[in-house]
């Protein structure tokens, strides 16, 4: 009978740092400890005090790779607070800074972290160029990173702490030669993508989870900024009620605050948007997936990568049709008087459901913030399929120096955030 | 470009401490417009974001990004550099040691509601940048840093460490 300890100090090729440690004991699986290790930064505690024009920016420091998610959530609960209702330009700008951001991480994830489980190599660039299907894969990565990147930029000011989103706008405005540059860029990766889902669709992993998932839905399109909480149970909330259904999980071996939905695990993420939202994709990307779409609703955790890849097919369609069709002009930023006020702010970022709630004192600046980030509401799911992908290898007499791969590579297709994770103090409201 | 061989190749390091990783994110993005010289150049031997398999020996460049909150972060960064003929700190974190240590300079309030955190994770009193712990050969600022600026300094240590490439 199996009896050991196995102790994975560094998670590879995830956003930030995670440790795992787990326990086997005649053959059972003890004891999983899934712990981000990422030191906290205390964000929401360093945010009092600080001026509302301030927060956007700040809270963008949490989190590189996801640091537009978090400016849009911050933007969306400053505007709520002072009562600021953005213009449909600034509203078509803040989709296009979402898309960019989309396809740039979707790509990082894809293509750097998990393309290389499907090929049995070590890295990315250790795919082989002398093999037409790899040799092309290396190119499609670097050239869908780059037209993200490029959109981010030139609709955001940067990929990563964009400058351009502000409270009440944008302080620049993409002009007529980017915008055809962007279009010509992303009409040229299409066909790469389209390549990406169908090698993602066709990988020979899965795992099967039932679980509850969750995802901020629009009414009309499949967006990241708008619409009401939905669960897959069939539940809908208003965003300013999210929070209010969350339990927060305190893990003493870990920097991240964990949590459950109504006492249950669940998921948030691509997978989930998809599962509850995929009617909702740009006609375009409904047309070229329309097998692949068949495969959603999915309770395989795997089939995340795939809801990825379509997603950024999705970004690719609705970017080109919003750039091909909007003159963008030059407009002022709203300003409002600042309040007294509590603002709320929940989008979709890469990985899922992104949480912001300011409370606002009469001078303007912050009292007191809350975070809520992906990563740390589907920690307790990640955590309990390590144990049973354990206790299944080990039934099946797995040598134990091929568990460890198999638990990274299932870690990976949640994608998580550990920069994210960490850095947060919990607070107790009131 | 003609690349030097597998023993001749530039061993590089990223090690990350006590930050956002914005520079490495902006570092992967460089890599979009580089990665068939940088593949020919540059061994990446310890950069976990790219790699399963790494290996710390002994490297030509480590680039720091982060501060260090935890005496095992400052011992982690003191064997790196004595790995490592080059050690660049990068980010404004790495360099100034912002915004990861803004609890420096919290309120004893502030300092009040943290203090229990501190202790369960065996964190430093205060933050520090790389430079208050190891000696740096170079600093690239930002926050994050500029693809500008960093391609200029990775030219630069290319040039000096292997000057025929």
């Amino acid at each position: 009978m199996h009896t050991f300890d196995l102790s994975m100090e560094h998670i590879t090729k995830v956003e930030g740092s995670a440790a795992l440690n787990l326990r086997v004991v005649d053959g059972r699986v003890k004891e999983v400890h899934f712990a981000l290790t990422e030191y906290k930064r205390f964000f929401t505690e360093a945010l009092k005090g600080k001026s509302l024009a301030a927060i956007p920016p700040h809270l963008a420091r949490i989190c590189g790779t996801c640091s537009n998610a978090h400016i849009m959530a911050s933007i969306e609960a400053c505007e709520k607070a002072l009562g600021i209702v953005p213009t449909s330009q600034t509203k078509l700008l803040r989709a296009l800074t979402m898309h960019g951001l989309m396809i740039r991480d979707h790509a990082l994830h894809l293509y750097l972290f998990s393309l290389p489980d499907i090929f049995g190599k070590d890295a990315f660039l250790d795919l082989d160029e002398n093999d037409s299907i790899e040799h092309q894969l290396l190119h499609d990565g670097f050239d869908t990173k780059s037209a993200g990147n490029f959109l981010a930029t030139l609709v955001a000011g940067r990929s990563v702490h964009a400058t351009y989103p502000v409270i009440g706008g944008y302080l620049k405005f993409p002009d007529p030669a980017g915008v055809a540059e962007a279009i010509e860029k992303l009409q040229a990766i299409r066909p790469a993508v389209r390549r990406l889902v169908e090698i993602f669709k066709n990988a020979p992993f899965h795992f099967d989870r039932q679980t509850k998932y969750m995802a901020l839905v629009p009414d009309n399109n499949y967006g990241y900024l708008e619409g009401k909480i939905m669960t897959s149970a069939g539940e809908s909330y208003d965003e300013s009620q999210f929070r209010a259904h969350l339990e927060h999980v305190v893990l003493p071996y870990s920097q991240a605050s964990a949590y459950t939905y109504e006492g249950e695990g669940y998921m948030v993420g691509a997978l989930a948007r998809l599962n509850l939202a995929k009617d909702k994709l740009h006609p375009k990307t409904k047309e070229s997936l329309a097998a692949v779409l068949k495969l959603f609703p999915a309770t395989d955790i795997y089939l995340n990568n795939v809801a990825q890849a379509v997603e950024i097919l999705h970004a690719v369609d609705e970017s080109i049709e919003i750039l091909s069709n909007q003159m963008f002009s030059p407009e002022p930023v709203i300003k409002a008087e600042v309040k007294e006020s509590v603002g709320v702010g929940v989008i979709e970022a890469p990985r899922g459901t992104l949480y912001h709630k300011l409370v606002i004192g009469a001078d303007g600046q912050v009292k007191e913030g809350e975070v809520v980030v992906p990563t740390g509401q589907n920690q307790i799911n990640i955590e309990r399929d390590i144990a049973r992908l354990v206790q299944e290898l080990v039934d099946q007499n797995t040598a134990q120096e091929k568990i460890a791969p198999e638990i990274e590579k299932l870690i990976r297709a949640y994608d998580p955030c550990m920069s994210c994770g960490s850095h947060f103090l919990k607070v107790n409201w009131e | 470009m003609t690349g030097p061989n597998n023993q001749e190749k530039i061993k590089i390091g990223w090690f990350t401490f006590s930050c956002c990783e914005d520079n490495l994110i902006v570092m992967t993005e460089v890599m979009n417009d580089h990665w068939q010289d940088w593949k020919k150049l540059f061994d990446f031997r310890h950069v976990r974001v790219l790699k399963s398999h790494n290996i710390l020996d002994e490297l030509d460049i480590a680039f720091v990004e982060g501060a260090l909150a935890s005496p095992e972060q400052e011992a982690k960064v003191k064997d790196i550099r004595a790995r490592s003929k080059k050690l660049v700190a990068v980010g404004a974190c790495a360099v100034v040691g912002l915004p990861a240590g803004q609890r420096n300079y919290f309120t004893p309030e502030q300092k009040a509601n943290i203090d229990f955190l501190l202790t369960r994770f065996d964190a430093l009193p205060a933050v520090k940048k790389v430079a208050d712990v190891v000696s740096v050969d170079g600093e690239i600022p930002g926050c994050p840093m500029t693809p500008e600026d960093f391609l200029t300094k990775v030219n630069a240590l290319v040039a000096e460490l292997r000057p025929a490439v």
